[in-house]
């Protein structure tokens, strides 16, 4: 037996502990992908955009208005496909925005403990509806039995005979981010401390005045990031708009007008039959790269306002 | 008589005095307040309502629609074109449960995995390590349909050049899913204590024997909540499909590598879906159905799970 080296009782493992490492590193490498993941994303974007711009000059892309790449000469211009995208946006938020902070408020404030527990389950079901199932619905529901019989808005177009509309899909797509905007905003609102709840209380206010001066100013950093979380999804949405916006892109923000979003543009075009060299090939990828840019400002921009709020409260 | 006897009348006497003066002085709410209270509460409810509502009219709608269509042949039956009355999802579901197979078949080690270095190995004061935190949290946001134009570049074409098959499409819907478990899982790991940790350690054990017989056990169920999630997720998932090659219309049963092409539930009931006739709205309407039971049957699961077996440490 070799003699035992070194002082008595000094703490260091026997042998090197091999295994130990290689499993450290398996594991590193498992999260590693994740990065990989993100770099495989921007560089299979990146090169076709590229070779778009190498057809296509920048500034029809980035400043026209007509999106025809069907037609001879085809016009590429980006514009008419991002105001899809803003359009069915636009009207979905302006249904979920106050639909979803109307429930957040009421779950924080109002609701007693036996109602939250019905509501809450009853709203992540609604979040875990397949999009293609909220798609269906807006264009055989939504629109028929909704829209065409409540649209008061005539001076600009009729509502009735037309098969796909804008504020079909956002519709749809604001019942899609409600859950949402309800549970992060919930969230928020719940971690504004009971002090202040209770000093407001105190010098009298009524509980409205407490919902909409106190805690709506305390949890605003939470609201915001959840609405701009929401409007991300709202963009990056394919199924709802695929169904129920249409597919003829127009440069306009009409409700009551069929349109195309950059998603459906790219979900219609590149199904599988598609050659790899042509334009309207590279075309999707110069369009994925709007997209994904912009959900990326509104991810990081929401991302660091849920941190902030955290880190004033807990 | 007491003094206790004419003290007590009085009491009741001063309490009730105090108590109508304090309450005339509170209860006199300005009307203006009282209405505008109302109001806003009432608009409240109205909102949890609608939403609600939207939630309520999607299913009955689906059920109203679908339900003609409702039968075995639903299951049993291909796609058809000529005979919609028998038509059904047969290849679709098939396609859908490859799918899924392959969807678990990486996202359990590679989630889990990630995880587990995340919580338990890396030092987060690191950058690379913040790197990666911060890009778990991106790609979890980042539009499924990004995914498949990463599926279509990357792992059908380029690099992976996998084809058209429907281990292309499991591992595009894997990447999709990654983060919703890794995030789960990470959540999981942190609740278990550190002290179960330090006991473990001081016992002798090694960092990954702690890991692996104390920790991760404990972890379990949250783990699989996630899992269950991911993968109700993945099922529901129609855009990237569409870009990795779900062509919408087989009539075989799909292969995992087979290069004929594949079909997916979604996938089949957004093709339905598309065709105007009566029959097709209905067998899309009761193929949603069908996917709804199962969805819900998952995440009712998935929250059982976690109340039953959650540890209070």
């Amino acid at each position: 037996m070799k003699p035992a080296g070194g002082p008595p009782g000094r703490l260091q493992a026997q042998s090197k502990r091999y295994g130990e490492r290689l499993i450290k590193w398996l594991l590193a490498s498992c999260a590693v992908l994740s990065v990989l993941t993100t770099t495989a994303i921007v560089i299979s974007l990146i090169g076709p955009t590229i070779g778009f711009f190498e057809i296509v000059p920048a500034d029809e892309f980035f400043f026209g208005i007509d999106w025809t790449p069907q037609f001879e000469p085809p016009s590429f211009g980006v514009l008419s496909v991002v105001a899809g995208t803003l359009n069915v946006t636009l009207w979905g938020m302006l249904f979920a925005i106050p639909i979803g902070l109307g429930s957040a408020i009421y779950l924080s404030e109002y609701a007693t403990p036996r109602v939250r527990k019905t509501i809450k389950p009853a709203l992540e079901v609604l979040a875990g509806i397949p999009t293609v199932a909220i798609g269906f619905f807006a264009v055989s529901f939504i629109l028929p039995e909704i829209i065409v019989p409540l649209w008061p808005g005539e001076f600009l177009g009729g509502a009735e005979g037309k098969p796909f509309l804008a504020l079909a899909a956002g519709l749809g797509i604001g019942l899609m981010v409600v859950p949402i905007i309800a549970s992060i905003s919930e969230d928020a609102m719940s971690a504004v401390p009971r002090g202040l709840h209770e000093g407001a209380y105190a010098l009298g206010a009524t509980k409205a005045k407490v919902a909409i001066r106190v805690i709506f100013p305390a949890a605003l950093s939470g609201i915001v990031a959840s609405i701009v979380l929401a409007i991300s999804r709202a963009v990056g949405e394919t199924m709802i708009v695929v169904l129920a916006a249409g597919s003829t892109p127009k440069f306009t923000l009409n409700p009551v007008e069929s349109i195309q979003a950059m998603t459906s543009y790219i979900a219609t075009t590149a199904t599988g039959d598609i050659s790899t060299g042509s334009v309207d090939y590279k075309s999707v990828f110069a369009v994925g790269t709007v997209l994904f840019v912009l959900t990326l400002i509104m991810n990081v921009v929401s991302i660091r306002l849920v941190r902030r709020f955290r880190e004033v409260y807990e | 008589m007491t003094a206790g006897g004419t003290s007590a009348p009085r009491n009741r006497l001063a309490v009730a005095g105090a108590r109508s003066t304090t309450e005339a002085m509170l209860r006199a709410q300005p009307r203006g307040d009282v209405i505008r209270n109302t109001i806003f509460a009432g608009l409240l409810l109205l909102s949890v309502a609608i939403a609600l509502a939207g939630l309520l009219a999607l299913l009955i709608q689906a059920f109203a629609k679908g339900s003609s269509a409702l039968s075995l042949d639903l299951i049993t039956n291909p796609p058809s074109t000529a005979f919609p009355e028998k038509a059904g999802y047969r290849p679709a579901i098939i396609g859908s449960l490859e799918l899924i197979a392959g969807v678990l078949l990486f996202i359990v080690p590679v989630g889990i995995g990630a995880a587990i270095y995340l919580e338990e190995y890396a030092d987060g004061s690191r950058w690379w390590n913040r790197l990666i935190e911060v890009n778990i949290q991106n790609l979890a946001a980042v539009p499924s349909i990004i995914y498949g134009i990463l599926g279509l570049a990357f792992i059908v074409r380029g690099p992976l050049n996998l084809g058209f098959i429907v281990a292309a499409g499991s591992l595009t819907l894997a990447l999709l899913v990654l983060p919703m478990v890794i995030i789960a899982s990470r959540e999981a790991l942190r609740a278990v204590p550190d002290s179960i940790r330090q006991g473990s350690l001081a016992l002798g054990a090694t960092q990954w024997q702690t890991i692996r017989t104390q920790v991760l056990p404990a972890s379990i169920p949250g783990i699989a909540t996630g899992v269950i999630l991911a993968v109700s997720r993945a099922i529901g998932e129609t855009a990237p499909l569409l870009l990795v090659g779900a062509t919408v219309f087989v009539t075989f049963d799909p292969t995992p590598f087979g290069t004929d092409g594949y079909s997916a539930m979604p996938v089949q009931i957004f093709n339905y879906a598309l065709r105007p006739q009566e029959e097709f709205q209905a067998l899309a309407a009761a193929g949603i159905i069908v996917m709804l039971v199962v969805l819900l049957a998952m995440n009712s699961f998935a929250i059982w799970l976690r109340n039953r077996y959650e540890q209070r440490w």
